[in-house]
């Protein structure tokens, strides 16, 4: 909002909304409405009853959260799978940081030969195909018995995670003054006090902001989890979700996927919303996914 | 526009000699760690999976009728059959229904990009709203939005009473990839948007203004000025879509399903293989795929010079002082 106040005096005042005034804010609509409506369709469904998810009003006629109770009854094993995927991402995300911050700021801050090297090589990781990194590592983690565990869902999801991260990080990190760095130093700091006093406080923002993307990627994940996990219990929320069936076999139960996609994303859709001007400054410094 | 001028700090930065001996030690140590996880689960894997496709696994019998156990090198037989063996009939309809969905959805979502960049560059007002509600296809899971889309397409779905028809879109045949493409188009295609407009808002609007006073249309305003000064951006988007979409997997994978020959991808069949325990060929399947993507990467790095390299670049660039205000904000936030 305050970019709007920023920007008002810019324009000259118009009082008359003529048709060509009018036009940008309809292509603001149609850009709001393609982003939102199968969203939007994903939450009305989720509070339908299980006996209207045929219908397609707008609204579900009486509201219900039958689709909800369904997700979370005990047989469906949910809340488990909710709890793997938070801590496979959870634990991806804390990794990749500890690791990818130090990396970042030897990339932003340093002169070193070969730096343009290594940034290609992190960049160029990022670019290689999942599927390339799924399938050996399927075959050695069958034989050494990590099959249904965190850490094989976790170590190949670092494959991603971690160029992501450094790339992001290194961006932010050279926006830095890093003037303050050495005054500190001048003024008898060593450098890793001076990186922990003046370096860390203000990189938070952009750590934050890293983390929240590493986060929604490995939350986003499904190859991995999908071929690292046979058992039920260990599946995260998105492979779980996938394969959710019905009371009687064939049916898929829409409704309770819908109502399961819904807790899924809402969460991560309401922080995106609150940490939208950083996530995109973010997105747009990445280019990475 | 907010053309945001920075003093130049950068110029203060002038590094002793000894000062880059010792930062290059100090690089060392917090570069390795990075290097080695990255060389474990990535660079290993796929020199693993490169030997391993030369490879089958033990499951033959021998001469005498023993179980022969322990892999049994093939040489390029996994090769051979992808080519013009018994897998290549899957192998080419992966290889151009990939490719298919890589041309068409991202043309399809860099015009639409393009599109959604200029409307909310023009909107003044509603553009925090419109900022937000293009952030949320980018958070939903690419697995989830699959199944919303599933729901979407069903026989009795909201799509068909939408345009009053009775496409049965999540079965074989063409309308299959229609709907993949509308999947993935509606979840990317905002996020090429986003970075487009981030590079629209490094155009100064004196080179707009400029073009005014000479007389161009809108039209070639467009044409001459905005597209080729977002090119870079948005050839880096375009890489990172492409290769995005030539790994695709899990959006055709629950959105139609597995096996299904009008939607398989070659990720789909490399997992599919894998998944039944054919590691030798599914690691065939990988490396040609691994290959693919490289071959692409280069051309367009090297070719179109997409400078993905850009974002760490341009600021090592030593500055001068200059007193145009032209000079691209450093500072993403004061931007957009």
């Amino acid at each position: 909002m305050s970019a709007l106040t920023a920007r008002a005096p810019v324009r000259p005042p118009r009082r008359a909304l003529r048709p060509r005034r009018a036009l940008p804010y309809i292509g603001i609509a149609v850009v709001g409405i393609y982003c939102l409506a199968p969203f939007y369709w994903m939450v009305v469904s989720a509070f339908r009853r299980p006996q209207d998810q045929g219908q397609n009003s707008a609204l579900p006629a009486p509201w219900s959260l039958q689709n909800f109770t369904a997700v979370f009854k005990p047989a469906v094993g949910f809340q488990r799978a909710l709890l793997n995927s938070l801590v496979v991402a959870g634990t991806t995300t804390i990794l990749v940081l500890l690791i990818g911050t130090c990396t970042a700021y030897a990339l932003a801050r340093l002169n070193f030969r070969g730096k343009y090297f290594v940034l290609g090589i992190i960049l160029a990781t990022s670019m290689c195909p999942g599927i390339s990194v799924v399938v050996p590592l399927l075959k050695l983690f069958t034989n050494i018995g990590f099959i249904n565990t965190y850490q094989a869902m976790i170590l190949p999801s670092m494959s991603f995670a971690l160029p992501l991260a450094v790339w992001n990080l290194t961006v932010f990190f050279r926006q830095l003054p890093f003037e303050l760095e050495q005054a500190a130093m001048c003024d008898g700091c060593t450098r890793g006090a001076a990186f922990r006093k003046i370096i860390i406080p203000l990189a938070a923002p952009g750590v934050f902001t890293t983390a929240i993307i590493t986060f929604i990627a490995a939350w986003n994940e499904f190859i991995i989890a999908l071929s690292m996990v046979n058992k039920k219990e260990m599946q995260t929320a998105t492979v779980s979700i996938s394969k959710f069936t019905g009371a009687y076999g064939f049916d898929q139960p829409f409704g309770t996927q819908m109502a399961a996609g819904v807790v899924v994303t809402v969460p991560l859709v309401i922080v995106v919303l609150i940490c939208q001007r950083r996530i995109i400054a973010g997105l747009t410094a990445g280019g990475v996914k | 526009m907010t053309t945001t001028t920075e003093p130049d700090v950068e110029s203060v930065e002038a590094p002793a000699r000894k000062d880059i001996q010792r930062s290059g030690r100090l690089a060392a140590l917090l570069l390795s760690p990075t290097i080695l996880v990255l060389a474990l689960v990535v660079g290993y894997p796929i020199l693993w999976g490169i030997r391993e496709s030369l490879y089958e696994r033990g499951q033959g019998l021998d001469e005498q009728g023993f179980v022969v156990q322990g892999d049994k090198f093939v040489g390029l037989h996994h090769y051979l059959d992808i080519f013009s063996g018994p897998n290549s009939s899957a192998f080419w309809n992966a290889f151009w229904n990939t490719t298919f969905f890589t041309v068409v959805t991202v043309s399809i979502e860099t015009v639409l990009g393009v599109a959604m960049a200029l409307v909310m560059h023009q909107a003044f007002r509603g553009r925090g709203l419109v900022r937000a509600s293009i952030l949320v296809p980018w958070a939903i899971p690419t697995a989830v939005s699959a199944i919303l889309w599933r729901w979407i397409f069903q026989a009795d779905g909201v799509a068909n009473a939408v345009i009053h028809s009775q496409v049965l879109w999540t079965t074989e045949g063409f309308h299959a990839k229609l709907a993949v493409i509308i999947a993935d188009t509606w979840k990317t295609a905002p996020f090429i948007g986003l970075l487009a407009l981030a590079g629209l808002q490094l155009i100064p609007q004196e080179v707009y203004e400029a073009a005014r006073v000479d007389g161009a249309g809108i039209w070639h305003t467009f044409w001459r000025i905005t597209l080729p000064l977002i090119k870079p951006v948005l050839l880096v988007a375009v890489l990172f879509r492409m290769l995005d979409v030539l790994r695709m997997f899990d959006l055709p994978f629950v959105l139609i399903g597995a096996h299904k020959e009008s939607v398989e991808t070659l990720s789909m069949l490399a997992f599919d293989e894998a998944t039944n325990l054919r590691y030798g060929s599914a690691a065939a399947f990988a490396t040609i795929l691994f290959f693919y993507v490289a071959i692409i990467a280069y051309a367009f790095v090297k070719l179109l010079g997409a400078d993905i390299l850009g974002q760490v670049r341009e600021q090592r660039k030593p500055q001068q002082p200059r007193r145009t205000p032209k000079r691209v904000p450093v500072r993403q936030e004061a931007t957009v």
